[in-house]
């Protein structure tokens, strides 16, 4: 995925404002009131571009429910906002590669958990989402393993599905 | 005591409501309809209104701590220590530019050092009330000329962290020595609950941080009272070191605490603006009126050429410059402030009439003019 280049912007007392150029031409921006209310900003005046457009604005249950129509997973903001309660755990989006020893075998078979004391809570494949897959769920190269546990376990996982 | 009291002082909270209501409805400022009421019924007005003073007066008072805590509440300490870094220059134009007329209005009108010091306070500053008011009213918040105004104003309260302990330095009469010395004790006080705040929050806001929002509220509103008391006896102002306490306080106590404060400081500040008017003879405002007018000229000219100034640096086109400028122009709760501050300790009076003329004026036309420039 290419990001497009991203600008930050500190909005002191407000929040923050994020923007960035769309291959059309049109600039368009996301400001993230402290509250937790989004704002979706276009400045498509070409006599002002300095001045925007609210076209949206957002409150937090709204913002999940647009950016999982957008077509981003919502596993992700959930995943994420657990990151911070849970300083101790590590979550990260492991790839499977297709020389890895665990490619085309099963969760059971890599004994993921009971090894590196690593919980799999989900599978990203291609377009599809399997959440909480069982022991018998075989990794297929190009997976993504969403993991979660202790830095060192997930590391270990990791380096093992990079095949090395 | 008698049923009087309430009865005074609630037909005062509610015409005060009836005030907020009319300058909701026509979408402006009640600052200005707060001091107007205050002419209309204090000393020398229409009708003699007469409040148990001791009462209002702590109000008051109250009115001005609660001011200046979620002043400092408004941002975090991270904020004012990137808006020190990135945009010293815009905040050091701002200061020349409209403390300057400040200034050159008092000596041109024969006021004495005292007098200079207040009225360039109360030139410089902008409303960061009405200000952040005008930005989301109209809808400017996500534009790109935002930040620069947004900066100036944080810079402008660090600048009055600097200037109020000044002021009370001259104010007391001291030496030219004393002045430097408040205002050193300010800086070192200023750049250590700035360094504390951005190290050791988590202490403070841990021993604030209670589940209850009573608790919170009390325990904020406690200190915040403690620390201005403190620093009024040490003769630093004790608007300082509510401000102080504003800016340690951070995270979600921060958040938490600035939603529960502000019902409270509406209903304080808003006896202080009655207050500040109400010993405000009217007919004075009216002699001084011309001076006032000349001021909000002037004043209102170097504001927007601060706004617009500081918007050309940032990239921003014309008309984004034209929205800065107009932005900043409206002066209301601080330059209040400021002149009570010289109103308790004695000054000319005829200062506290300039000022409450000028407030009006400005703070009206602020959001007007920056009706016009959308």
């Amino acid at each position: 995925m290419t990001v497009s280049e991203v600008r930050e912007t500190e909005l002191p007392g407000v929040g923050t404002r994020f923007d960035f150029q769309t291959s059309d031409g049109s600039r368009l921006a996301v400001l993230v009131h402290r509250s937790g209310r989004r704002e979706i900003l276009v400045y498509d005046d070409p006599r002002d571009p300095d001045r925007c457009r609210t076209t949206l604005s957002l409150n937090s249950d709204e913002t999940s429910t647009l950016v999982e129509l957008l077509g981003a997973s919502r596993i992700t903001a959930h995943l994420s906002s657990m990151q911070l309660q849970l300083e101790d755990l590590t979550i990260d989006w492991l790839e499977v590669h297709p020389g890895s020893r665990w490619a085309e075998r099963t969760l059971q078979d890599a004994a993921v958990h009971t090894r590196t004391g690593v919980s799999v809570v989900a599978i990203l494949r291609g377009g599809d989402t399997i959440p909480a897959p069982g022991a018998e769920t075989r990794i297929l190269p190009g997976d993504r393993l969403v993991a979660v546990g202790q830095p060192d376990g997930v590391a270990q996982l990791g380096s093992e599905l990079l095949g090395e | 005591m008698s049923g009087v009291v309430f009865l005074e002082l609630g037909a005062v909270v509610f015409g005060l409501a009836l005030l907020a209501r009319v300058a909701d409805r026509l979408e402006i400022s009640p600052i200005p309809l707060y001091l107007a009421a205050g002419l209309v019924f204090g000393a020398g007005g229409v009708a003699q209104l007469d409040l148990s003073e001791d009462f209002v007066e702590i109000s008051a008072e109250i009115g001005v701590v609660l001011l200046l805590l979620t002043l400092g509440l408004e941002y975090r300490a991270d904020e004012l220590e990137h808006a020190l870094r990135a945009g010293t220059r815009a905040g050091l134009v701002d200061v020349v530019l409209n403390a300057t007329p400040g200034v050159v209005a008092a000596v041109v009108l024969g006021f004495g050092a005292k007098e200079t010091l207040l009225l360039a306070g109360i030139t410089y500053i902008s409303s960061s009330g009405i200000v952040s008011k005008v930005l989301r009213d109209l809808d400017w918040l996500g534009n790109r000329e935002t930040p620069s105004v947004l900066s100036l104003l944080v810079l402008e309260d660090l600048a009055m962290a600097l200037y109020l302990p000044l002021l009370g330095a001259v104010l007391l009469g001291g030496s030219v020595g004393r002045a430097v010395l408040a205002v050193a004790i300010a800086v070192a006080v200023l750049l250590a609950v700035l360094i504390g705040a951005l190290r050791y929050a988590h202490v403070l806001n841990r021993l604030l941080a209670a589940r209850s929002n009573e608790a919170l509220l009390l325990g904020v509103v406690g200190l915040t009272l403690l620390v201005a008391g403190a620093t009024q006896e040490l003769r630093i102002s004790a608007a300082v070191g509510a401000f102080l306490v504003g800016i340690a306080l951070s995270g979600p106590v921060q958040a938490r605490a600035t939603a529960l404060i502000d019902p409270l400081r509406d209903l304080f500040a808003a006896l202080f603006f009655l207050f500040f008017g109400l010993q405000i003879d009217p007919g004075r405002v009216v002699s001084w009126l011309l001076p006032a007018l000349a001021l909000a000229v002037a004043t209102a000219a170097t504001k927007f050429l601060t706004g617009t100034w500081a918007a050309r640096r940032a990239g921003v086109g014309r008309r984004g410059q034209v929205r800065a400028g107009t932005a900043l122009i409206a002066r209301g709760e601080f330059s209040i402030v400021i002149a009570g501050i010289g109103a308790a300790a004695g000054v000319d009076s005829d200062l506290g009439s300039l000022a409450a003329g000028y407030v009006l004026l400005l703070a009206a036309a602020g959001p007007i003019l920056a009706r016009f420039a959308d």
